[in-house]
């Protein structure tokens, strides 16, 4: 497991050197004086020159990535062009609100997605099933704006349950969390019944029903918990979407996360924060991604040793 | 006698082509069936929705500033009176595309690079590979965002950004369909001859990635007009004067109180547009999967 895992690690090395340097690159590749854009559209020549020497973008460009990255280092991301403010501190305070979204949205989204694959793979080919997957289709199929919209024209304008938006208490994280879970649930839900309908062909099963287990026992003792093992890890993946679902979500909810920074950013073209967001998103990312690729390797030893060796 | 009836019969059988087998057993999925004529009839409309519209796009009726359905108007007015469901039929042409052709991009570019990849291995397949494992470190939507951020807002730039995020995910599996068909004996076969590289890609491994192609690019389309639409809606596609579904969408939010349809109809046609797409990508792969199939 070790030497699988320090792999995995030591080959996330290039990709973090690619995405820093994109990253870096962003300010770079907008058609224009990169100086200018920062400074921003109302900026005077002097302030112009002042932001060139301050960001040291009158020195080569393998000198700047070098800078940039014993600054990335040293947690200075630059200062927002709209507030004066570190970078930095602004992806902190952002950072809780949209982890906190996306934990409540992949928590319902596992229970109904796990509740409904099991139901229809138990009913194959009935109605629950008919139903189930119609259901799963259509919540990879709804855009999410135009659910949340919907939800708060019905649940918080018509029924006042709920408020249109902001964060809070428990009540206002349900309708944010459904909107955002809505896909990844319908995901889980079609790949939790694929997954137990291969256990369910399994001959432990049929052992478990020839000695007499009741269906209920043998479901959930023996075929739901070694269907769950690839749905754990595919859920794991599921995650980093959630991270950039919340771009939209929080946007139409007002959340205060990273995703509505990100919008608001590009709106007023706010070059340090959408630079360093895109290099936070990416870091989340991939980070996700090994550890859904390390825990598949403890769950599923074929995986490690084939790779390990 | 009998045994020449089942001759009869047996090469009656092998006469059966793949296209008519595939046809055969698509037939049977009758829920993507239904979504595949929904389809064809949106492709009607989206060709001939601005002769059969009942009004045009940018008509204003100051009359009728955000008033419900009724005969007059099927689905209601926006803030500008315009006629919500003469827009959508506009916009039909939009966003089918938008979707359309960001996926064409991404598939020319993807399959072009997965087969390369796949047929001649060593480093070339390492570098493209390593570039696509690149693309996909970056969810989906943050790279489109990016891209357009480096762009500009517009509806050009959305296909741009659709079709690049989409290049990585078809250059991934036709590069494995590619691998696949390239150990099989008549490729090798073709080889020994003395084939041109060309010829056996031509030839052989393109045809054979075809059935997988289809079904992607069926299921990609679906996503792609979601994201597309998402962009729009978020300020970074269309102009919002443009009759495109997310930006219709966009225009209805601080509407939501009094005016809930300027919202709901232009959501209804993306939800029930990308449904289809999923439900024939669905469809077509059960149909084309000779595990499944057979």
């Amino acid at each position: 497991m070790l030497k699988y895992s320090v792999k995995r690690i030591l080959g996330m090395i290039p990709l973090l050197f690619v995405i820093s340097l994109i990253a870096f690159m962003f300010v770079h590749l907008i058609p224009g004086d990169p100086a200018r854009l920062i400074a921003g559209t109302d900026a005077t020549i002097e302030e112009i020159e002042n932001i060139r020497e301050k960001y040291g973008l009158n020195q080569p460009l393998y000198q700047q990535y070098f800078d940039y990255m014993a600054n990335l280092f040293q947690g200075d991301l630059g200062q927002s062009i709209v507030t004066g403010r570190p970078v930095l501190d602004m992806l902190v305070e952002r950072f809780g609100p949209t982890l906190s979204l996306t934990l409540a949205s992949m928590a319902w989204a596992l229970i109904f997605g796990l509740l409904i694959g099991v139901i229809s793979a138990v009913k194959r080919n009935k109605w629950p099933d008919h139903l189930s997957m119609f259901l799963a289709v259509s919540g990879v199929s709804i855009p999410s704006f135009w659910l949340g919209l919907m939800m708060i024209q019905l649940f918080s304008v018509q029924l006042g349950w709920f408020p249109t938006g902001g964060i809070g208490g428990f009540e206002t994280y349900i309708l944010p969390s459904f909107t955002l879970g809505a896909g990844v649930a319908a995901i889980i839900a079609r790949f939790t019944r694929s997954s137990l309908m291969d256990v369910l062909k399994e001959d432990y099963i049929r052992t478990g029903r020839s000695k007499g287990l009741t269906e209920f026992k043998v479901i959930n003792r023996h075929a739901v918990r070694n269907a769950l093992i690839p749905v754990v890890t595919m859920s794991g993946l599921q995650f980093g979407f959630l991270l950039s679902g919340s771009i939209i979500t929080e946007t139409i909810f007002s959340w205060p996360g990273l995703g509505r920074l990100l919008i608001n950013s590009i709106t007023a073209r706010d070059y340090p924060v959408i630079q360093s967001e895109i290099l936070l998103f990416s870091l989340e990312f991939l980070l996700i991604n090994l550890l859904v690729d390390l825990l598949y390797g403890f769950l599923n030893p074929k995986i490690r040793y084939e790779e390990g060796s | 006698m009998a045994e020449a009836a089942t001759q009869k019969e047996e090469q009656q059988e092998k006469k059966v082509t793949p296209t008519q087998q595939f046809w055969k057993s698509f037939k049977k999925q009758k829920v993507s069936f239904a979504a595949g004529i929904f389809l064809l009839l949106l492709f009607v409309v989206a060709i001939i929705g601005p002769w059969i519209a009942p009004y045009g796009p940018q008509e204003y009726d100051y009359d009728n500033l955000l008033s419900g359905p009724s005969w007059q108007h099927l689905a209601g007015t926006d803030d500008f009176g315009r006629d919500i469901f003469s827009r959508i039929l506009h916009g039909a042409w939009i966003s089918l595309s938008v979707g359309l052709s960001s996926v064409f991009i991404g598939a020319l570019l993807g399959t072009i690079l997965g087969i390369i990849s796949g047929y001649f291995g060593k480093w070339v397949d390492s570098a493209i590979m390593r570039v696509m494992d690149v693309l996909l470190a970056f969810p989906g939507m943050l790279l489109a965002i990016g891209i357009i951020a480096i762009l500009g807002p517009g509806l050009f730039n959305v296909v741009m950004a659709v079709a690049i995020f989409s290049v990585p995910v078809f250059a991934r599996i036709i590069r494995s369909s590619t691998l696949a068909i390239k150990s099989t004996l008549y490729v090798e076969a073709t080889q020994s001859i003395g084939s041109s590289h060309f010829r056996v890609i031509m030839k052989h491994i393109f045809p054979g990635t075809v059935s997988t192609l289809i079904v992607y690019f069926t299921m990609r389309i679906g996503s792609a007009i979601l994201i597309a639409a998402g962009l729009s809606f978020l300020g970074l596609g269309a102009d919002p004067s443009t009759p495109e579904w997310g930006a219709m969408l966009s225009n209805g939010r601080d509407y939501l109180n009094n005016a809930p349809h300027v919202t709901f109809f232009p959501g209804l046609a993306i939800f029930l547009t990308v449904l289809a797409f999923n439900l024939l990508g669905d469809g077509l792969r059960d149909a084309l999967d000779p595990k499944i199939r057979d």
